[in-house]
Formats: C-alpha cells, structure tokens, sequence
C-alpha cells in the first residue's frame, strides 16, 4: 500500500487507535477528512481542540462537563433528592437517552476488582457518602451492571449507606424490551422469575 | 493443531480489544487456563463469561505454548449468586485465590472436585457454605503443599484438646502441649475438627488461621504479593455479619 506524508501517516495511526476503527478503516476515514477539508476537516479539529481544551470531570458528579460543575449538577430542577449512582459516564449518558429519570447521578468511574487490585478509594465511593449528607438526598438508586463485579460494588455502597435514612433501590433484571426468553441466559430468567410482579 | 475440551468454571474475565476477552477458567483435567474468546464483548457472550459461569470450553491453539483461544458454551448459570451480599464476596474471594495462587495449565483435579460444589453451594445461598469455604482454603493450602496437619499434637502426639496451631509447622498443638507458648500460637477453631456447628467467631479464627499461612508462606513464596483484597472483603463482611 501506498504510503502517504508523514504527517499524515501519524494522523491514520492516532485514529487507528479509536474504538472501532482498524487501521484500513482509520485510512479511509483520513482520506474522506482530506476530501472535505473545509466542511468537515476544519470544524472537527477546532471542535476537538476546543473540547480538549474544555472538557473536565464535574467536581460534584464525575460526569464530563465543560466546566466545573456539570449542566445536570447546576439545573435546580434536578435537586429532587435522588442520586443514581452509574459506573461510567457512558452508563450516564444511557440513563439520560431514557429520559425517565429526573434527579442527579454519580459517577464511580469504574468497579471494585479483585484481580485489577481496584478498591473503594479508588472509585468515587467515599465522595458519594460526603454528597449523601450535604445535599440531603432521600434515595440512592444503584443502577450498575448486572455483572459480578458490577453487583459487588452495589452490595458495598448498600453496606456503607447502611443505618442512614435512606432508601436503597437498584435497576430491575429481567426480560427486556423485544426479549424472547427462548434466547435468553439462564441468569435473566432466574432474576426475572424472583422479580416478577401482580400482572 | 493443538486443542482440547473440558468443562470447568470462568474465574476471572478481561476484555481484549473491541470485542473479545480473555477468560480463565478454571478446569478438571487443564488447570487453571486461560485463551481469548472471540465475541467475548457481546452481550450474548458477556452473560455467559461472568466468574461463577460454569462453562464447557474447547480451546485451540497452533502451538502448545500460545495463548490459544476458547469457545464457550454456557452449562449453569451461578448468576442467582449476584443477590446474595455474602455469597458474593465469598465467588469473589474463591475466583480470585484460585487466579492468584494456581500456577497456568496445572491439573489440579482434587481441588477442582472441591470447588465446583463450593460454587454451588454459594449460588444457592446454602446454609454453612462458609465452612465449606473455609474448608476449601484448607483444601487449597493442602493441594499447594502447605496443608495443615491437624490429626494430633507435634508436642505429646494426644489427639485429644487440639486448640492451637503453629504457625512454623502447621501442626496441631494440644491445650497441654502448649504450655506457656499458647499466646504465641494460633487459635484453632474446633469447627475445623469436625465438631460442632461453625459459629461466626470460629469462621474468623478459622480464616486467620488460613490467613496466616496463605499470607505469609504461600504468598512469600509466590513473590510476596499481597493476597487478594477479594478475600479481606469477604472477611471483613463476615465481622461485621
């Protein structure tokens, strides 16, 4: 294969490295960039540089923000009491494309792992607590993974938020929307059976 | 072509790239093996390759030596265990001591037989799977040539009073035999005799017990890593139980 200027060659092994991009797809996003340099290579690299430049952690909830305190942490409409606490900003972003809830969230930033030697100082845990105090939070919803990892870190925010006045709740399991139990693993059906409701 | 098929339980996953993982799992006739599982991300996969996952895999690699990769098909699902506060620390605890102390591709079929009830006993949330655990780390320590030798005292050879353990030998010591050296050895719970019930003071003491020679003698001699946080957890859960 041919090969292009240095500089761009840099350009296609950095994209490389992006999820979902290989470095045959890296070049051929490169060239579609150079192709339209003024409508689309221009803006995305000031909007990158600029993002780069901006983007910080929410000093309260961990989510990316482009300023000190994210737009959700700042709304006062979302004062309602209720932390949802997600594991990455990614889990964040899934819980706010449904729209369905209204309060604030937090952002541990990963989950306790034995074999990664990763522990509660290391997640956002023991600020979690601080923010349970000040903000005078009612309900702590633990919406984390269904993984094993996911629900020990679950169990261990419910075991330190524990003789507070505060009610733990976490995301259901079961059958999900468009589901065919025929497909399903062995481990949502038992969940789904033990957290099955009045019809 | 190098490949086999076996059956055994996942012990610990990590994602490799986009899509695929990296499992080891822990099995009769291979030991503890790990190989990269194509589509591992997926969520078809990913339910599949939880540690507690019991599993039958078929591993294939060009060379012996190469890391190989594995196709796995789900056999039981241990994922009620996820519910169970303790019993998942305990998973946790047990999936990672067999990660950190099994040297790769070591048959250990004994502890394998060990371990696969303790597994089940767990998911159901089985009244006294904490004595089963316990037992197992005995088990372990055994399988690794550091077992506890509790049938009499190293002191007057009585196989009656054992209450203690040294902790340079391994060996049982008798309330007599002990003498003025009691305070300088350690606690043996009598639940670890086969007598009585095992009380939640008695599982401590039990797991200092395995504790001690986990920590400072296998550990030592793996290159003083630290033990698992896993296992702390799981103990210091049941202190506060």
């Amino acid at each position: 294969m041919a090969r292009a200027a240095d500089d761009i060659e840099a350009l296609i092994a950095l994209m490389a490295r992006l999820p979902g991009l290989g470095p045959r797809s890296a070049r051929r996003a490169v060239l579609h960039l150079l192709r339209k340099r003024a409508a689309l290579m221009a803006p995305l690299a000031a909007a990158m540089a600029h993002v780069a430049e901006t983007a910080r952690d929410c000093a309260i909830c961990g989510n990316i923000s482009s300023g000190e305190i994210c737009e959700i942490c700042a709304d006062p409409a979302r004062a309602t009491g209720e932390i949802c606490v997600v594991e990455d900003v990614a889990d964040l972003w899934a819980m706010e494309r449904g729209r369905a809830f209204k309060g604030r969230y937090h952002v541990l930033g990963g989950t306790l792992s034995a074999l990664d030697a990763v522990g509660p100082e290391d997640l956002g845990i023991p600020r979690l607590l601080d923010r349970i105090g000040a903000e005078g939070v009612r309900e702590v919803i633990l919406a984390l993974n269904a993984t094993v990892e996911g629900q020990t870190t679950a169990h261990y925010i419910a075991e330190a938020l524990e003789g507070r006045d505060i009610a733990i709740t976490s995301l259901a399991q079961g059958v999900p929307i468009g589901g065919e139990l025929d497909y399903l693993d062995d481990g949502t059906i038992q969940a789904a059976l033990r957290a099955r409701r009045r019809f | 072509m190098m490949d086999w098929r076996d059956e055994g339980t996942i012990i610990a996953v990590r994602p490799h790239g986009e899509s695929s993982a990296i499992a080891e799992v822990f099995t009769a006739a291979h030991g503890r093996h790990a190989g990269v599982v194509r589509g591992g991300a997926s969520r078809r996969l990913a339910a599949v390759l939880q540690p507690g996952s019991r599993v039958a895999v078929a591993w294939r690699a060009r060379l012996e030596d190469h890391m190989g990769s594995f196709t796995v098909e789900p056999l039981a699902s241990r994922a009620s265990v996820l519910s169970d506060r303790l019993a998942l620390l305990g998973l946790n605890a047990t999936c990672a001591l067999l990660s950190y102390t099994l040297p790769e591709r070591e048959p250990h079929p004994a502890l394998h037989a060990m371990t696969e009830p303790l597994f089940d006993l767990m998911a159901g949330a089985a009244p006294g799977w904490l004595l089963a655990y316990l037992r197992w780390e005995m088990g372990l320590l055994e399988e690794l040539g550091y077992g506890l030798d509790l049938t009499r005292c190293a002191v007057t050879g009585t196989r009656e009073d054992l209450a203690f353990v040294s902790p340079k030998t391994g060996r049982a010591v008798s309330r007599e035999g002990a003498g003025d050296w009691a305070p300088r050895l350690l606690p043996l719970p009598q639940c670890l005799l086969g007598q009585g019930p095992a009380s939640v003071e008695e599982l401590r003491q039990g797991l200092a017990l395995t504790g001690f020679f986990l920590g400072e003698r296998l550990s030592v001699d793996l290159g003083t890593r630290p033990l698992p946080a896993a296992r702390a957890r799981l103990i210091e859960a049941l202190t506060r139980a």
